[in-house]
């Protein structure tokens, strides 16, 4: 099943390469992404059953993030071939190759049960979704890409000095290879405090790079910018959520060592933070592909808000992952469809979509409603909830900040958007061929519907997996995993 | 030769690579830190590895040899000689080179090294060109020194590496040898685009994405 959900992917990236006809490659998308969900939902059920020395495999948090993943690719993957239908002009060989290696290597990432492994993932992940960003192939995009890739790079190498910084710590210690993420848990009191503090910062600013935290997000407006909404959708809920995985686990760690209050601080730092520094960025924004990358600079910032609270707040700040994903897929996708009828993305070209694409405009302006925090949408619930667990554990002042933000965020970004779907026709507007179909919006309804579902109820078995997986990041190694297998022996030299 | 002397000769290297402006000098001093990076395995004791003396050979391959004669070559087609007017000028950076190189003594001595480790001198002169790399990648406007600052950085990884290889061999050769692989294909792939798209490989003309 572990294999199964890396290889396949993977191996549909190779078909997709010998197909000849670029219709046909654009259809395996969506198959490849049904059977990945599919196969998902089955290997759940197994989450409980880890053994502790296993290099692969699910484990409830590891599940969540990868269910997330799983459930946007589907969206973006049933929105490709009509996208692509459309941009008929360009090869889409290696779009739908990256595509579906970076489906391939989420699984390996969020099944990874070592620091090692899960950096290689976050790595190769990178290398995969670059060419995604040089799909328009004009000088904007490679500057884009150039960026992505220099940032990106730089980021996950500082996470690599983490990981090495963490094994030294464990080295320091007396714990040996191998590694894995539970051993680390379960003797976490062998390891060496200074070098886990060091381990856990550079992480922090490696794999936060990737997720794009203020001040390391200078690569995210130009890359969400200059792609296809596809990209843009897939890389803020998808690639953005492996990061924060691969974070979490090394955070989880950290707890379990007794150093979790130094590294909430941090966290609820750089949270306020990239939250402040989006709303600035959103204040008259022209472009409105640009605003959604502060809108996700903004959601990475209440990402890690949340998990430095802790409790509740991190509770809802891993819902707020899939609440984040699903809306954001809806405005990507949308904003693309207007991106399209258009043939721009600034403001004064685009004006009144409402009456030119209405279906893509009203997708648009709800998006935008659900993302801020409109009842009953998912992030209304996060968002609520993590301010609630910030006033409700002694974080007054953090939690008036973060509601003062959002509310700022909201201003902010209703300017733009009004504009861009209610505002009256200019005369620079350009027409092109494109109007709204059912390909190109079903499955953004889909996606806004699961958002309003998820606000008003939750499954139980999804309740169960999301309270595991918060014991998980609270540094508790899974409890059915601690009574099948007792705790390893170490021997100190 | 110790490896303590190689080491400091690494970071003398360091320094130059900050002070020159000639691109060409830049690449030299990467392939010669390069090559000092792969004696101090040796130096060390180490080479009685297979495997570690095949990540050695790797490295210098493709540090000595792989990415200079890339890089070269893109220098010859856009006739690029100068790194002109760089973001923060050479006195400056020399002096935050210096900086960045006690800071980096200062913040190794407070990470305690495990008793009887043979080179304690590692771990600040990883950290010191860890910041070096860092340095040039964000004062220089050309691609290609990017590149050489990325390499720099690279560098530091894989000097801390040299800490852990004997332990824990598996973790440290496959993070070098894919980082390695980045610093070519990526790199090397988009530098390729940028001379195409705009015959020269100049970041500054990759300043349009702007707020």
């Amino acid at each position: 099943m572990a294999y199964f959900l890396i290889l396949f992917p993977l191996l549909v990236a190779m078909a997709a390469y010998l197909v000849a006809s670029p219709d046909l490659r654009s259809r395996l998308l969506p198959v490849a992404g049904t059977l990945h969900l599919a196969v998902l939902l089955v290997a759940l059920r197994h989450w409980g059953t880890l053994p502790i020395n296993a290099w692969l495999g699910l484990d409830a948090l590891g599940a969540w993030v990868l269910l997330v993943v799983s459930v946007l690719f589907c969206i973006c993957a049933f929105y490709a071939p009509s996208y692509l239908a459309l941009r008929a002009d360009r090869d889409n060989r290696i779009f739908c190759v990256s595509l579906l290696s970076f489906l391939g290597l989420a699984s390996l990432l969020a099944q990874a049960r070592h620091p090692g492994v899960a950096w290689v993932a976050m790595e190769t992940t990178t290398l995969v979704t670059a060419p995604l960003i040089y799909f328009n192939r004009n000088r904007r995009s490679l500057e884009a890409t150039w960026k992505y890739l220099l940032i990106g790079s730089v980021g996950i190498a500082l996470a690599l000095l983490g990981t090495l910084f963490l094994a030294y710590a464990a080295h320091f210690g007396g714990l040996e290879e191998p590694l894995q993420y539970t051993r680390l848990m379960l003797n976490a009191d062998l390891l060496s405090r200074p070098w886990l503090r060091a381990a856990f910062v550079l992480s922090l600013v490696g794999y936060g790079t990737k997720m794009g935290l203020a001040p390391l997000h200078t690569w995210k407006p130009d890359a969400y910018g200059e792609t296809p909404g596809i990209v843009g959708a897939l890389l803020a809920g998808g690639v953005t959520s492996c990061a924060f995985l691969a974070l979490l686990r090394i955070y989880g760690i950290v707890v379990a060592a007794g150093e979790g209050k130094f590294a909430q601080e941090l966290l609820v730092g750089f949270g306020v933070f990239s939250m402040a520094w989006a709303m600035v960025f959103m204040v008259r924004q022209m472009d409105f592909k640009r605003m959604l990358a502060y809108s996700s600079v903004e959601h990475m910032g209440i990402l890690v808000f949340g998990i430095g609270i802790g409790g509740m707040a991190a509770r809802f700040a891993l819902f707020h992952l899939a609440a984040n994903a699903l809306v954001k897929s809806v405005l990507f996708l949308s904003a693309g469809n207007i991106h399209r009828s258009y043939a721009s993305k600034t403001l004064p070209h685009v004006t009144g979509a409402i009456r030119r694409t209405p279906v893509s405009g009203w997708l648009f302006l709800i998006g935008f409603l659900a993302i801020t925090g409109l009842p009953p949408f998912a992030p209304f619930i996060s968002e609520f909830n993590i301010a609630a667990g910030a006033f409700t554990t002694g974080h007054a002042w953090a939690g008036t900040t973060f509601l003062v933000l959002l509310a700022g965020i909201f201003i902010a970004m209703s300017e733009t958007v009004l504009k861009v779907v209610f505002g009256t026709p200019s005369h620079q507007r350009v027409r092109t061929h494109y109007s709204d179909t059912v390909a190109t919006t079903a499955p953004l309804i889909v996606a806004l519907c699961l958002a309003g579902l998820l606000g008003v109820w939750l499954p139980k078995p999804m309740q169960t997996l999301l309270e595991h997986a918060v014991a998980t990041v609270d540094g508790k190694a899974h409890p059915r995993q601690v009574h099948l297998v007792p705790p390893v022996e170490v021997q100190h030299e | 030769m110790s490896p303590d002397f190689l080491i400091a000769l690494t970071l003398i290297s360091n320094f130059m690579l900050v002070a020159t402006s000639r691109v060409n000098k830049a690449i030299q001093i990467v392939v010669v830190q390069g090559v000092l990076l792969g004696l101090i395995p040796l130096a060390m004791g180490l080479g009685k590895y297979f495997h570690i003396l095949l990540v050695v050979l790797a490295a210098l391959v493709v540090k000595g040899w792989l990415i200079p004669f890339l890089l070269r070559r893109a220098i010859r087609e856009v006739h690029i000689q100068r790194e002109v007017d760089p973001y923060i000028g050479y006195t400056v950076s020399l002096m935050l080179c210096a900086l960045g190189t006690g800071l980096s003594l200062i913040l190794a001595h407070m990470l305690p090294l495990k008793a009887g480790t043979p080179v304690v001198l590692l771990v600040p002169a990883a950290l010191a060109t860890l910041f070096t790399g860092f340095l040039v990648l964000v004062s220089r406007r050309k691609a290609l020194t990017q590149v050489v600052g990325y390499l720099v950085l690279e560098n530091g990884i894989y000097l801390f590496g040299l800490l852990l290889v004997e332990e824990m061999p598996l973790l440290v050769e496959t993070g070098i040898l894919l980082d390695l692989f980045v610093g070519v294909f990526v790199m090397g792939i988009v530098i390729n685009h940028i001379r195409n798209a705009f015959d020269s490989t100049d970041t500054r003309h990759l300043a349009e994405l702007k707020d």
